[in-house]
């Protein structure tokens, strides 16, 4: 489905992301983790195409699809997220929507239905007349994603949609997502944080750190994989500790 | 179930209230020539003509949110292009305003093309604008062909002699020509924002990179954006031409006429439908109980004065403009596509 290949790229000198392959396999779920800073980020920015790469390819069902517009990426099927939600503000909940439905059709009308469909999929529907600067942190959260679901996307890149919400909403969330993946068969990659979010959704882990792979795997292998623990879990571990 | 309640939406959707503000406000515009005198008819045509010319600029500006502090250079082109083939070659206005209008959209594409394609935004945009619109100013200065820097004058005839062909008349004419214009212009706006374009320009206008990630082309939707304000201010500039029957490089590209095009759609209300016919009203209105005030007080100047520190209390009073405010008052939706 979508699969990544020896991606390179520095800011200045330095490397954000060096080297990185992986894949994502179609109708799985699939995480990307690591330290705060390891350029996963810049990984998804790359893969959409709001960064030029300096050297590797991104492949999305065979096709390469490395150095199109961000644009250009939504149409060839990638939908993203972005870390700190990007609402546009003084449009309601649904016209957001509709914008991001509009992708896939030129009538107004359809795109609303659409819309309304991909919020009440999200259990969104009674705040669809709200202007979106209006809305809270999970709310802007789930717009979202209700923003790049609407595009009608092959895979669906999340980043750090669960970052700063509290342990229920976060599990609706996680429950939102395993509905979309088994019921439409949605691809997901997502970049997060929030450990047992990751633990209960995904299917393959790829774990970085200073833009190279780490480890990959299933999320049980990987959090047991000592390379991991060192970069990652460990520095968690030794936070806590201070604690 | 089709029938709407006593106080409910009626035609189009809008609620009574506003249906009987709309009627009341169009019957009086269509009745104003055989109820005012020639002197009230040429300030009302003044601000239908701000109406025309703000509405254009709103669709740029207000819609897709790139600041043009330049548009006296759609007028100046619209103006000299009908203006030139009315004068040299005795071609119809209503010719040379479609040719206007190409000239102005394909200016505005160029120059909005030129500032995207290499990523200019916000207020360097904005100074862009300006400098197209005093580069064409100089150049027309010295182009011969068309006055050069003594500017065009169009032959006037006998004014009570109704000439719709070749826009030659007296005021009414000109006052019905450029309300058909005005209310055009603001079907023409509507139809565009309810349209997929007006999603998209409103996406632009609110976060480009959000906008870009949801698939849309920002380089092509910006450029349809400047080409069809630069389109409707042209129609504007033909007005212009015809109206005053002369115009000059000095005056018609001059920044001064840039900035009052975008004073009345600030007033009445930035990026909304009727915000800008409602200020360029209220904007006529006002100047005119200023400079009834200026003459019995008996100071001169007191005017600009004056019409500066009310133009400061409204933006001050209602930022987003007066349309925002009293839309509930007319029982529309305090957000409405309107």
């Amino acid at each position: 489905m979508l699969e990544v290949r020896d991606l390179s790229k520095s800011f200045r000198g330095l490397k954000a992301v060096n080297g990185l392959g992986f894949r994502v396999e179609k109708g799985t779920i699939g995480a990307l983790i690591g330290p705060n800073g390891a350029g996963k980020t810049t990984v998804f920015n790359l893969i959409t195409g709001a960064l030029r790469a300096d050297a590797g390819q991104v492949l999305l069902d065979g096709r390469e699809i490395t150095g199109l517009r961000p644009d250009q990426a939504c149409h060839a099927g990638i939908g993203r997220t972005f870390q700190v939600a990007r609402p546009l503000a003084e449009l309601s909940v649904e016209d957001n929507v509709i914008v991001g439905a509009l992708r896939a059709t030129g009538s107004v009308a359809e795109a609303r239905r659409t819309a309304r469909q991909v919020l009440d999929l999200l259990d969104f529907g009674r705040e669809a007349a709200k202007p979106a600067h209006e809305l809270t942190l999970p709310d802007r959260k789930r717009l979202e994603v209700a923003k790049a679901l609407a595009t009608g996307p092959r895979i669906l890149l999340l980043d750090e949609v669960m970052a700063g919400l509290r342990p229920t909403e976060t599990d609706r969330m996680v429950a939102t997502f395993r509905r979309l993946n088994q019921e439409t068969g949605l691809t997901i990659l997502l970049i997060e944080h929030v450990m047992r979010a990751v633990m209960a959704l995904s299917q393959s882990v790829t774990v970085i750190n200073h833009g190279t792979l780490i480890a990959s795997g299933t999320p049980e292998t990987v959090v047991r994989d000592p390379a991991v623990l060192e970069c990652y879990l460990g520095q968690e571990e030794d936070e806590a500790a201070h604690a | 179930m089709n029938a709407a309640p006593p106080h409910g939406p009626g035609l189009a959707g809008l609620p009574r209230r506003a249906l009987v503000a709309l009627a009341v406000f169009v019957a009086a515009l269509v009745a104003a020539p055989g109820l005012v005198d020639d002197y009230i008819l040429s300030v009302l045509i003044l601000g239908l003509y701000f109406a025309l010319v703000g509405q254009a600029w709103n669709v740029m500006t207000g819609f897709c949110g790139q600041l043009s502090l330049g548009h006296a250079l759609y007028i100046g082109l619209g103006a000299y292009t009908a203006g030139a083939l009315f004068v040299r070659f005795e071609i119809s206005p209503w010719i040379g305003l479609p040719v206007a209008m190409v000239v102005a959209g394909l200016a505005g594409a160029l120059i909005g093309f030129l500032s995207f394609r290499f990523g200019i935004r916000g207020v360097y945009f904005a100074l862009l604008t300006i400098a197209f619109a005093e580069f064409t100013r100089i150049l027309f200065d010295h182009w011969g062909w068309v006055g050069g820097s003594s500017g065009l004058y169009l032959p006037v005839t006998e004014r009570t002699q109704v000439d719709l062909w070749s826009l030659r008349g007296p005021l009414w004419m000109f006052y019905y020509v450029i309300l058909a214009a005005v209310g055009l212009a603001f079907l023409i706006c509507r139809r565009l924002l309810n349209a997929k374009i007006g999603y998209y320009w409103l996406a632009i206008r609110e976060d480009q990179e959000a906008a870009q990630a949801m698939g849309i082309d920002i380089l092509r939707y910006k450029v349809l954006a400047v080409a069809v304000s630069a389109m409707m201010t042209a129609f504007g500039g033909v007005f212009y031409a015809f109206y005053y029957n002369q115009f000059y490089p000095e005056t018609i590209f001059n920044i001064d006429k840039s900035i009052e095009i975008l004073l009345g759609v600030i007033v009445g209300g930035i990026g909304t439908l009727f915000g800008p016919i409602l200020g360029a009203f209220a904007l006529a209105g006002i100047g005119e109980v200023l400079i009834w005030f200026q003459d019995l007080v008996g100071v001169r100047g007191l005017k600009l004065l004056t019409y500066g520190v009310v133009l400061m209390i409204i933006i001050l009073a209602k930022p987003d403009g007066l349309w925002p405010w009293l839309r509930p008052l007319l029982g529309l939706g305090r957000r409405d596509r309107a």
